[in-house]
């Protein structure tokens, strides 16, 4: 194990908190403003995904394809905020979660339905494929590297957003008190609409990055959805700032543990065993870190509503 | 009793046996008609309607263990998955070992498995017993949207180890190769099989019924309703909603022990989220704390997935807006379409 | 003066910069009824979750019977014999009446984990919770559920609730909150005969109620006891006129 591949997985670790950043800040907003916990997040992730793959393909253009797909998740999510979800804000978690169940069963099998069942594809945009020598010796991927960047951009802007802005001030409003803004004569289901359709277009931005490195297939937004509700959970629901640490925390730990436990049970068992006992251990890890931090902080690192 | 007491009060206490609900009726007409079903499915040559009516006895008694935590105990448990899962995959594994003679785990001191369903039934509700109580020390000092996160991550968590623990087919499941004995019983025949589910059912529903009539059922409704009082009047809420939970984490993994055996095979999927949804669905559709609504609720499922299923290979998607429709329109589920609002005493 | 059954001793409570208790001292003897009282803001309900135990104090003690009750949970307290009623009627609204008080007399009489007796014939239960009601002159409305209660009716059931727990000190929170005058005049009236029972410690804000009810009165003020003493005493207090009942809200 050389320290520059251990760099190098810890640049991947990052690249996939920075996916799962997009993908918990759509959702800890939702938790937060609305109190609506959203199971079919991912189905945006999946939206933007498989809309990029057919745009790009038709068109050639990785950059239009990105655009239609974030873009068509957040018209996708507004409309399914319009017709569905502003039903449930009022409603207790359990039809939240059942209804928001139900559509992922509509978004995958009508998705299975317009695109057939074999899995799409999407390439590197040319201007992004190889890649670059960083210091250190570590050659990491550009592609991979952008993706880091977009996070840092995406994390920037919502911070700006919220901090400095009038729809920001309003978001923190109604985090505090839904009858102040409603007082305050501020639109709320407007409002509400926005941020949902916001949260659907960043993970669809998340799901047509990660399309080119994996395969577009129905079902791809279901790993990550878990993953950022473990984030969320961890980081603090309706906390941004938990959602980004959380992201990477998990990120970092997930891939870090895929990569250093067998490897570390290799010490004392015998090759093959360890591989079986790490990647087990691996794949539970993150668990086993959600489940130690709510043990101690029952409402997550940075609880919003404490 | 004075002769003071309300005509209404001294009637409901002298009245030995006091005339069923709308509810009972209806349930004891789902139990029934799912009895009669299997029998003429049996006697008319249809093996395969006799396994779809142990199917829905089967994921009905997940469900009555769900409806004990959700339902009735107000804990919305996503992760009830990992019960159903490691319920089947006990008695897989025990199936395992005996038709191979290996000590379980490959632990040397440990016996060579079971064919036999009741030790094997014991089992896998024991290890659901322990593994709930252990996802409930630490789930229970969260509420609210962290309970149903939390109850989620764990099952995933033992979803992922059982795709990467390879001893037991790892992303592939392990089959059982024979169908495992009821003593003297031919438990391949479909209706003995089903005979077997559908007592179990029903003793989960009489068990169910009789806790939550006693004093441990006051007491988890009222931690339910409203835990605060609970503890006012001296009681934790706490350590009931850990037992109810365990007891619920028995009963599913009862059906998933069930359900592998029917199967004659167990996967990761079993374990996955996709099944603790299904589960819910099934408590939710059918009426949440009702007790025969999980029943009501697997009919409902079991009977879509297979005629719809026959019409469209998009069955799902109808499943979907027909779910969505129940959450929207009918919050009660079946039993309150049915049965109307739910009676307290 | 006899030995207080409960004895709040220096309490203290901060949250940030705000400190909601400022070393706070009161006690309950046997036979009495001590008001609390104060504007909004003072710290009251504060106060009355550090007694009940939903909020842990940052020091100070309070002593329940002789024994030391500061760190213990509201269950544990509530079984030492702690009863108290809430502010916002926190009755469970789709069970009947009796079901709402039998769950305070099943922790009475022992354990909860009980799995087969089914409670509704449980005559240790039934008879308990019946007496409770009868003593708040609630025994008709037993089977009724309390969704279908008229506020005061509730607000009696709230006061069955703790009863039933057989406390040996009452913590009621603006049990007259929202009821009217007849209301209000009964269950004055059930307190006055109450106390001779279980002595109570009584936050209100109704102040007829108050001197009526009151064999001493605290006045609580941003977090701190600025006055104690009996009706007259406190009616007459200046401090007491400038701080509080200068307030136009609660001229008596």
């Amino acid at each position: 194990m050389t320290l520059s591949l251990i760099l190098e997985q810890l640049l991947n670790g990052i690249q996939l908190g920075t996916m799962l950043f997009l993908m918990a800040s759509g959702l800890t907003l939702v938790f937060g403003v609305m109190g609506l916990i959203n199971l079919a997040h991912g189905s945006f992730y999946m939206t933007g995904a498989f809309v990029t793959a057919w745009v790009a393909g038709a068109t050639g253009s990785f950059w239009l394809g990105l655009a239609s797909g974030a873009l068509a998740a957040a018209a996708t999510g507004a409309i399914v905020e319009v017709l569905v979800v502003r039903r449930l804000y009022r409603r207790d978690h359990l039809d939240q979660v059942l209804a928001t169940f139900a559509l992922i069963l509509i978004f995958s099998e009508g998705t299975r339905w317009l695109y057939g069942s074999s899995p799409l594809w999407l390439n590197v945009p040319e201007s992004l494929t190889g890649s670059v020598t960083l210091p250190g010796g570590v050659s990491y991927s550009i592609y991979r590297l952008a993706i880091i960047l977009m996070g840092v951009v995406v994390a920037v802007g919502l911070y700006l957003m919220i901090s400095k802005t009038r729809l920001g001030m309003r978001i923190r409003a109604g985090e505090n008190d839904r009858e102040m803004i409603g007082a305050l004569g501020v639109d709320i289901s407007t409002l509400y609409t926005l941020i949902f359709a916001l949260g659907a277009g960043l993970a669809g931005l998340a799901g047509a990055t990660i399309g080119a490195l994996q395969t577009v297939q129905v079902g791809m937004g279901e790993p990550v959805l878990i993953l950022a509700f473990v984030v969320i959970v961890i980081g603090g629901i309706g906390s941004i700032k938990g959602a980004l640490i959380g992201s990477l925390l998990v990120g970092v730990v997930d891939t870090l543990g895929r990569i250093l436990l067998p490897d570390f049970f290799k010490l004392f068992m015998d090759a093959s065993d360890a591989a079986g006992v790490g990647a087990a251990l691996a794949s539970m890890l993150i668990y086993l870190l959600m489940a130690i931090i709510l043990a101690f902080k029952p409402h997550g690192l940075f609880a919003a509503n404490d | 009793m004075t002769s003071l007491d309300s005509t209404q009060q001294s009637r409901a206490k002298s009245r030995p046996l006091p005339a069923f609900t709308r509810e009972q009726w209806v349930s004891l007409i789902l139990l029934a008609g799912l009895a009669l079903a299997a029998s003429v499915a049996h006697f008319a040559g249809e093996p395969y309607f006799v396994d779809l009516a142990s199917r829905i006895a089967i994921i009905a008694l997940a469900g009555v263990g769900l409806n004990l935590a959700l339902g009735f105990g107000g804990l919305v448990s996503f992760g009830h998955a990992a019960f159903f899962g490691l319920g089947g995959y006990t008695v897989s594994v025990g199936a395992f070992h005996a038709f191979n003679m290996t000590p379980i785990l490959g632990i040397d001191f440990l016996p060579a498995g079971s064919d036999q369903m009741v030790p094997l039934w014991i089992t896998a509700m024991s290890v659901c017993g322990v593994v709930a109580w252990l996802i409930g020390r630490i789930s229970l000092g969260t509420s609210g949207v962290y309970f149903i996160m939390i109850t989620l991550a764990f099952a995933q968590m033992i979803y992922y180890f059982a795709v990467s623990w390879p001893a037991y087919g790892g992303e592939d499941g392990l089959p059982i190769y024979i169908r495992n004995q009821f003593y003297g019983l031919d438990t391949t025949n479909s209706l003995v099989f089903f005979g077997l589910s559908f007592a179990l059912l029903l003793l989960a529903l009489g068990f169910c019924q009789r806790i939550m009539a006693a004093r441990f059922g006051a007491a988890l409704t009222m931690a339910r309703l409203n835990p605060v009082r609970l503890a006012t009047a001296g009681v934790e809420p706490r350590p009931i909603k850990q037992v109810a939970f365990v007891i619920s984490g028995m009963i599913t993994g009862l059906a998933g022990a069930l359900y592998a055996d029917l199967n004659g095979f167990v996967g990761p999927s079993m374990l996955s989220w996709h099944q603790s949804g299904e589960i819910m669905v099934i408590v939710i559709l059918g009426g949440v704390g009702r007790l025969c609504g999980p029943l009501a609720g697997a009919i409902l499922i079991v009977l879509m997935e297979t005629f719809l299923g026959g019409l469209t290979e998009h069955w799902q998607f109808f499943l979907g807006l027909i779910i969505l429709m129940v959450v929207l329109f009918a919050p009660g589920g079946v039993m309150g379409l049915l049965a109307g609002r739910a009676r307290h005493a | 003066m006899p030995e207080a059954i409960l004895s709040i001793q220096n309490l203290e409570k901060s949250f940030g910069a705000l400190r909601a208790t400022q070393s706070v001292s009161v006690d309950l003897v046997p036979g009495e009824i001590h008001v609390l009282i104060g504007p909004n803001g003072a710290g009251k309900s504060t106060l009355i979750a550090q007694i009940a135990g939903t909020l842990l104090p940052d020091s100070g003690e309070i002593w329940l019977d002789g024994k030391n009750i500061t760190r213990l949970s509201v269950a544990e307290r509530a079984r030492r014999g702690l009863g108290r009623s809430f502010q916002v009627s926190s009755l469970a609204e789709d069970l009947s009446v009796k079901r709402n008080v039998m769950i305070a007399v099943q922790a009475l009489q022992g354990s909860s984990f009980r799995f087969w007796t089914p409670v509704h014939s449980d005559p240790s239960l039934v008879g308990p919770a019946l007496e409770a009601l009868t003593r708040m002159g609630l025994d008709a409305r037993a089977d009724t559920p309390v969704a279908e209660l008229s506020h005061g009716e509730r607000r009696q059931v709230e006061v069955a609730c703790a009863l039933a727990l057989k406390p040996i000190a009452l913590l009621l929170d603006e049990p007259m909150a929202g009821l009217g005058p007849e209301g209000t005049a009964k269950l004055t009236l059930l307190l006055e005969k109450l106390k001779h029972d279980v002595p109570i410690l009584l936050i209100e804000h109704d102040m007829d109620a108050v001197f009526r009810l009151a064999d001493r009165i605290s006045v609580l003020v941003a977090g701190e006891v600025v006055a104690h003493g009996d009706s007259d005493a406190i009616r007459n207090n200046p401090q007491v006129r400038e701080a509080y009942l200068g307030d136009d809200r609660c001229s008596a």
